[in-house]
């Protein structure tokens, strides 16, 4: 009890608010003496009201996050590491569920996170009887139950339950449940024996690589039950992200919760690639930005996570071709074959069922005998109709191609920077020779051109958001916005493109010198209006968006 | 590569000491695969039946699960019209202790007791959960399973009762 009493008083405090106090404690005490300071991103001094505080921790800093973890219930349990470890991902490293269930039956609690084995339990019948452990006695050989195998050299080797199998079986079978099934919680191989193999016997089981392998699912485990960490999307990255403040769901009306790894690039796992090589692939990569709220692996501000699936999805399914086949065509009204008109009269055969009819009232030929025109008087009312409806989902058709199209545009010039970066590098070239530019003078283009690939980012999402904006004075803003950030970028897009001729370079310098400050500015524009616009619920949508109050006038 | 030792030991014991209902007889030209029968348990609807399984030992077996498929057309709720098993000890719940004879034993006790609430075939589930009795009386119209009527003297033995047995085919129904 004595050792017990000696924790309560610092730790019982701690445990109901650490999940958070944690990220704090660290950004506040960072320079402790802890080996964390390296991977740390600087904590930005001026933050804009669309961006987000976050820490981008590695592989190593999340397992230190881990032992803390690991350390605190140790404390209070009085257990070893290892046990410890087992009943946190038991729990799913939920610290206050773990203390409360583990204080109300410590041994329940021990047993379902396979550290003890059950004393035989006679009011449990549903579980599958678990087989007797054949334990090696010295007199005869002994068999392994897994490989039949008898050869004297076999070692036997058993978890806590007992249940023994030769060295050969144990590690194939790890192995084999890290690398092909991404377990990292082994249990015994015995059938229905619960007890998990501690990390001490899997890395005596199993070769480097595939204990690198565990504990790399170790971590993932960790990231996945904190929602205040997010692992990096980008391939090979290691890293993970943290940011409590997009760590509630409620909280992605109001916000883009856009962050940044602080990897740039893809590291090549394969050796083909030089150091130099890798290093410019490094410097040179897109920053590894992601958005911590939802699924799309890239930058989708301004607009909230929310808007931006809904806007994915009209996108891939193929919706728009249906709406398209309505507004264009009409259906045989015998044999519902879809037919377009594409020129003559009004007469209309259909080429599948031969049936004669009026492309107007869509009525049998036979009626109308030689005045197909009179076929007005034919059900009038449901002409206007028909007709009505026809013309309204053209529309919006239109709308929504113009908003595609513009979308799609700027996706694709983005997928074109690529090309426009290697073509600034040739022009930077170029510059240092003709002109007596030095090399950190030409680095303006560079600038530019990231600046211009930022924008297009933006832009690319402004339309998507402008498609779902319910109509209003805002959305009037938000156009101008998005207009004078569109013309900016459009002009600077023109100025990277144009010849360089070395009487013109200063100047040249100067306008794309002026204009990326100015497409900066704009853009920041446009991002901070809007994040404060979702702050202040200043938008409504035309359509039902997850979390945001239904739109009244969907209609309009 | 060579056969593994436990599969040969295996298949010694499958062969020499059948389990009661149960044969399996490993494929000449791809000793990890075999060509099995149960027979449907007494008192479940499948009595009587018999049932024929095609059982395969992947490279990874014993640390992976053998891939298990009823052939004969059945009408259970875990097992769908692919003949394919819904069975814990197949997928999650395989353990490298668990042996083709447990597995071919667990699947016959699956034949005695339907979990119609974790179904693979929906339709029949609900027939299962909707009335049990009527989805009983149906389930031997609608297999495919050929089926023994023993002689009321009839030996336990099916080589014996092979003599004066008296074969009904069924043929499907839908």
């Amino acid at each position: 009890m004595s050792s017990d009493n000696e924790y309560s008083d610092e730790d019982v405090d701690n445990v109901f608010d650490d999940e958070d106090m944690e990220m704090q404690d660290e950004d506040s005490d960072g320079d402790d003496g802890m080996e964390m300071d390296d991977f740390k991103v600087p904590a930005k001094t001026t933050r804009k009201a669309y961006e987000l505080e976050s820490d981008s921790l590695t592989q190593s800093a999340v397992e230190e996050l881990m032992e803390q973890d690991v350390e605190h219930i140790r404390g209070i349990f009085g257990v070893d590491a290892s046990t410890a470890g087992l009943l946190l991902r038991h729990m799913s490293w939920n610290k206050e569920r773990l203390i409360e269930k583990y204080m109300d039956n410590a041994n329940k609690m021990l047993i379902a996170a396979g550290v003890v084995v059950p004393e035989s339990e006679p009011q449990r019948p549903s579980r599958r009887p678990v087989r007797k452990p054949k334990s090696p006695t010295k007199d005869t050989t002994f068999v392994c139950p897994i490989c039949f195998d008898d050869a004297a050299d076999l070692t036997p080797l058993a978890l806590d339950c007992g249940h023994a199998a030769c060295s050969g079986c144990w590690s194939a079978y790890i192995s084999s449940k890290i690398r092909d099934e991404a377990e990292h919680a082994c249990r015994c191989m015995a059938e229905g024996c619960a007890i998990v193999a501690p990390d001490a016997f899997v890395r005596d089981q199993v070769d480097e690589e595939t204990y690198e392998r565990f504990e790399g699912l170790l971590v993932r485990h960790f990231v996945s039950c904190a929602p205040q960490l997010k692992f990096c999307p980008y391939p090979a990255c290691t890293n993970t992200v943290s940011c409590p403040s997009a760590a509630s769901k409620t909280l992605l009306t109001t916000l883009v919760p856009i962050v940044s790894c602080g990897a740039r690039g893809i590291a090549s796992t394969s050796g083909s690639m030089t150091q130099s090589q890798e290093l410019v692939k490094q410097v040179t990569g897109k920053e590894h930005k992601f958005c911590f709220g939802c699924t799309i692996d890239t930058d989708h501000r301004p607009v909230v996570c929310g808007v931006a699936l809904l806007w994915l999805k009209k996108c891939r399914d193929d919706s728009e071709t249906a709406n398209w086949i309505k507004s264009n065509t009409k259906e045989c009204p015998k044999c519902m074959s879809t037919i377009e008109k594409n020129g003559g009269c009004n007469h209309m055969t259909c080429k599948k069922c031969k049936h004669e009819f009026c492309w107007v009232c869509m009525g049998p030929w036979s009626e109308h005998g030689t005045a197909w025109y009179s076929c007005n008087r034919f059900d009038e009312k449901g002409g206007v109709e028909a007709r009505d409806s026809q013309s309204k989902s053209r529309a919006s058709l239109e709308r929504y191609l113009h908003y595609y199209n513009r979308w799609a545009n700027h996706e694709q010039s983005a997928k074109l920077a690529l090309d426009l970066f290697a073509k600034t590098e040739k022009k930077m070239e170029e510059m240092q020779i003709t002109s007596t530019l030095t090399w950190i003078e030409v680095q303006f283009m560079k600038k530019a051109v990231e600046e211009l690939d930022r924008c297009r980012m933006t832009l690319k999402w402004t339309y998507a958001m402008a498609y779902y904006l319910a109509k209003s004075n805002q959305k009037d803003l938000f156009e101008d916005n998005q207009r004078d950030l569109e013309r900016a970028v459009e002009d600077l897009a023109e100025l990277l493109e144009s010849p360089i001729e070395p009487e013109n370079i200063p100047t040249l310098r100067q306008k794309v010198t002026d204009k990326t400050v100015y497409v900066q500015k704009r853009n920041e524009i446009v991002l901070e209006d809007t994040a404060d616009g979702f702050l202040e619920g200043r938008w409504t949508w035309n359509v039902a968006v997850e979390g945001f109050d239904s739109p009244e006038d969907a209609a309009s | 590569m060579a056969l593994p030792k436990r599969i040969i030991k295996e298949t010694e014991r499958l062969v020499a000491d059948p389990a009661p209902g149960i044969t399996a007889a490993p494929h000449d030209d791809n000793l990890r695969y075999f060509d099995v029968t149960i027979q449907g348990p007494d008192g479940s609807p499948f009595q009587q039946g018999i049932f024929k399984l095609e059982l395969f030992l992947p490279e990874e077996y014993p640390m992976a699960p053998p891939k298990v498929r009823f052939l004969t057309k059945i009408y259970h709720p875990n097992i769908d019209k692919l003949g394919r098993i819904c069975l814990d000890i197949l997928k999650d719940k395989w353990s490298p202790a668990l042996q083709i004879r447990t597995v071919l034993l667990s699947i016959q006790a699956l034949l005695s007791a339907p979990n119609p609430d974790d179904p693979l075939a929906p339709d029949v589930a609900k027939h299962y959960k909707e009335n049990e009795k009527d989805a009983q009386r149906v389930s031997p119209r609608v297999d495919a399973a050929v089926r023994v009527r023993m002689r009321p003297s009839g030996a336990d033995d099916r080589s014996e009762f092979s003599l004066h047995l008296f074969i009904e085919t069924r043929h499907l129904v839908c």
